[in-house]
């Protein structure tokens, strides 16, 4: 069987327990082979129960989805051979080593570390010098790294990554993603889900999925890029009061905190000066500011509030 | 069966690499089999009797001698009123009263006829039965004494009298350890095969890792085949180490054959790893594992036999005991150890807990899913 897409996803839905919590809304989607796919969105938006969908782990309500073109449901054992998969919790076995694990997940899938050294020599050279430590004794980077390369030992066709920098430190995040790219250049599809919106443009195309429902689906540069207003980055002493003060101005369309300043969007033309003697009234001081270019994180706001 | 091998080599890289639990398979069962036996034993020694005597005459003397001097009693008062004595029954210093009414060995000598009174504290039941039987048994001694010492031997004497005598069969010397020991190693064995795998299964949910072996073309059985093989062989070894103790330290020699011995282990083992595995195949948490084994344990052990009898059971907890595979293990145990029944004399009781080997163990396999 052969399809055009890595991953084909159909009107796929799941409810949990008896109030029948709606955790996958109809989801629709697909992954073109070769692809660095995210799926982006808080925390219990619906991300890892597509996964383990998707994984052969959960049973679709109702919806089909397609792995390679075999069927989740119908064509499980078949999934279940070419794919790779590392669940959001750090799931190899603690108290056996770096090496035993690896050694275990390549024999679990008739392989051999040997035959697919290359898939992940880039990875497992970093962790190399602690082979012979316990996976439960490593830090937070290393386990993904050892994590990554159990789910790449046996060559999958599609990698499925949930969350696999949550907890993790930046510069070892950064790494990470370093390495998933160079994946791709291996003809691997990687679908990768994520609570970090900054992660989101290095990926191919991403999905803005929020309680269950995707809200777009799109390159993340075309995101930005329909972003319709100008946007404004706003600054002054007191953060609250600028904001109060902010959204009270008639011409604000729109105005939230955005790490140190706050991201403001306007109705129609907009005057710098004007703006700053009404925040000096206000008594605020200390005031700047300065256009900037949206974010995926503003989008995504943006489309919450719609 | 290449998956299989692997599986099991890192099962076992598991287990040795555990050291503190490997020690307390190993250690545990060989300390309290040399322990327990030691403790749990049958005969009642150290009974607390108080005597209220109002005669103190010397046939009220002799009888007192006579009941100390058997060993089971110890004389902790000696009173003058009965009143006294049920004092020290109420203190729990005494658990026994005998009561020599005034005139004992007046009316004994005259009239051939006295009586004695025992009031027993029945709060401890077995000791309170056995106490009483005791000391019936040593006043009935007595009078058999007195009768001779009294009654001149003649013709005439007496009436007809039957004497029993008995025979133990297969433990001759009604040693209790001869029975205490075999049923407790079956024990020993049930827990540490039903503990260790209805942690294992669960243990592996509560780390992540069932989900990687989820995804992975594992067949069921495999993986079930792949937990139960290594706890059959740690059980195995136990019990081997457990028939060694009683060898070295009770001189326990099995007078059937080891090879049927074993045999009937090997398939009781698969029958109780397949119980700890179909509930670790129930459960999400060790927590809950372990209470669940552990109301079964308590079933298991309290009707398995080896404390009360199961032919003095109600009708209704017979017919439980009989899904109870720890009563055929304790009695197969005993049936060759102390009978020495050889193959053909166990086989209904192999039969049985075969049978449950194979449900409980493909129920297992069943009941554990890879995805919901």
């Amino acid at each position: 069987m052969s399809s055009a897409f890595a991953i084909e996803v159909n009107e796929l839905r799941k409810t949990y327990g008896k109030e029948q919590l709606v955790a996958v809304d109809d989801v629709s989607f697909h992954v073109n082979k070769g692809e660095l796919f995210g799926l982006i969105g808080p925390d219990g938006a619906g991300k890892t129960s597509i996964f383990r969908m998707l994984t052969t782990l959960l049973l679709p309500e109702k919806g089909t989805a397609k792995i390679d073109g075999y069927d989740v449901v119908a064509d499980y054992k078949q999934i279940r051979k070419t794919i790779g998969y590392m669940p959001g919790r750090f799931s190899l076995y603690p108290d056996l080593t770096i090496e035993e694990n690896l050694r275990f997940f390549a024999t679990v899938f008739g392989t051999t570390i040997a035959q697919n050294y290359h898939l992940i020599e880039d990875i497992y050279v970093q962790i190399q010098p602690f082979k012979n430590r316990r996976a439960g004794k490593l830090s937070g980077g290393m386990k993904q790294k050892l994590a990554l390369c159990c789910a790449l030992i046996h060559k999958p066709t599609v990698l499925f990554l949930d969350e696999p920098t949550t907890g993790v430190d930046p510069v070892s995040r950064k790494e990470f993603w370093e390495m998933l790219k160079r994946l791709k250049a291996q003809d691997i599809t990687i679908l990768v889900s994520t609570p970090y919106m900054d992660e989101a443009t290095l990926c191919d195309r991403i999905a803005l999925i929020q309680n269950g429902k995707i809200l777009s689906i799109n390159t993340p540069q075309n995101m930005i890029q329909q972003y319709p207003e100008q946007l404004y980055a706003i600054k002054a002493d007191q953060m609250y009061e600028l904001i109060k003060a902010l959204r009270k101005y008639p011409e604000v369309m729109d105005c939230y905190a955005f790490g140190e300043y706050a991201h403001v969007s306007f109705n129609g033309s907009f005057e710098d000066n004007k703006l700053k003697t009404y925040l000096k009234a206000e008594g605020l001081t200390q005031i700047e500011i300065k256009p900037v270019p949206p974010t995926i994180e503003d989008y995504f706001i943006k489309l919450l509030k719609n | 069966m290449r998956t299989i091998r692997f599986l099991l080599e890192k099962e076992f890289r598991q287990i040795f690499r555990n050291k503190a639990i490997l020690l307390l398979i190993i250690i545990m069962p060989v300390m309290q089999l040399i322990i327990l036996p030691l403790a749990a034993n049958y005969e009642v020694k150290n009974i607390n009797l108080a005597v209220v005597d109002h005669d103190h005459s010397s046939y009220s003397q002799k009888l007192i001698s006579k009941i100390t001097a058997s060993g089971y009693f110890k004389l902790t008062g000696y009173n003058a009123s009965f009143k006294e004595g049920m004092k020290l029954i109420e203190a729990d210093k005494a658990d026994l009263i005998l009561e020599i009414p005034h005139g004992f060995e007046r009316n004994l000598v005259r009239e051939n006829h006295q009586q004695l009174f025992i009031v027993v504290n029945a709060i401890n039941g077995v000791k309170a039965n056995l106490g009483g039987a005791y000391l019936g048994s040593i006043i009935r001694d007595f009078n058999n004494d007195i009768r001779l010492q009294l009654l001149p031997v003649s013709k005439f004497s007496g009436a007809a009298v039957i004497e029993i005598s008995s025979s133990n069969l297969f433990n001759p010397l009604m040693k209790y350890k001869f029975f205490m020991v075999p049923g407790i190693l079956a024990i020993l064995v049930t827990m540490i095969g039903g503990f260790l795998s209805a942690l294992n299964i669960v243990k592996e949910k509560e780390f992540g890792t069932i989900e990687q072996i989820n995804v992975s073309p594992i067949r069921k059985h495999h993986f079930i085949l792949g937990k139960l093989i290594p706890f059959w062989v740690l059980g195995n070894v136990v019990f081997t180490l457990g028939l060694l103790v009683s060898w070295l330290i009770y001189g326990i020699e099995p007078l059937g054959n080891l090879l049927v011995l074993y045999l009937f282990a090997s398939v009781f083992l698969l029958a109780i790893l397949g119980f700890g595995l179909l509930i670790s195949t129930f459960c999400d948490t060790q927590q809950q594992a372990m209470f669940i084994m552990f109301f079964f344990m308590m079933i298991f052990i309290l009707m398995g036999g080896l404390f009360t009898s199961i032919d003095s059971m109600p009708d209704w907890a017979k017919i439980v005991s009989r899904f109870n595979p720890v009563s055929y293990l304790i009695e197969v145990m005993r049936m060759v150890i102390l009978k020495g029944s050889g193959l053909r004399d166990i086989l209904p009781q192999l039969g049985t807990v075969g049978v449950f080997a194979i449900v409980l163990n493909a129920w297992a396999v069943w009941n554990y899913k890879k995805r919901n």
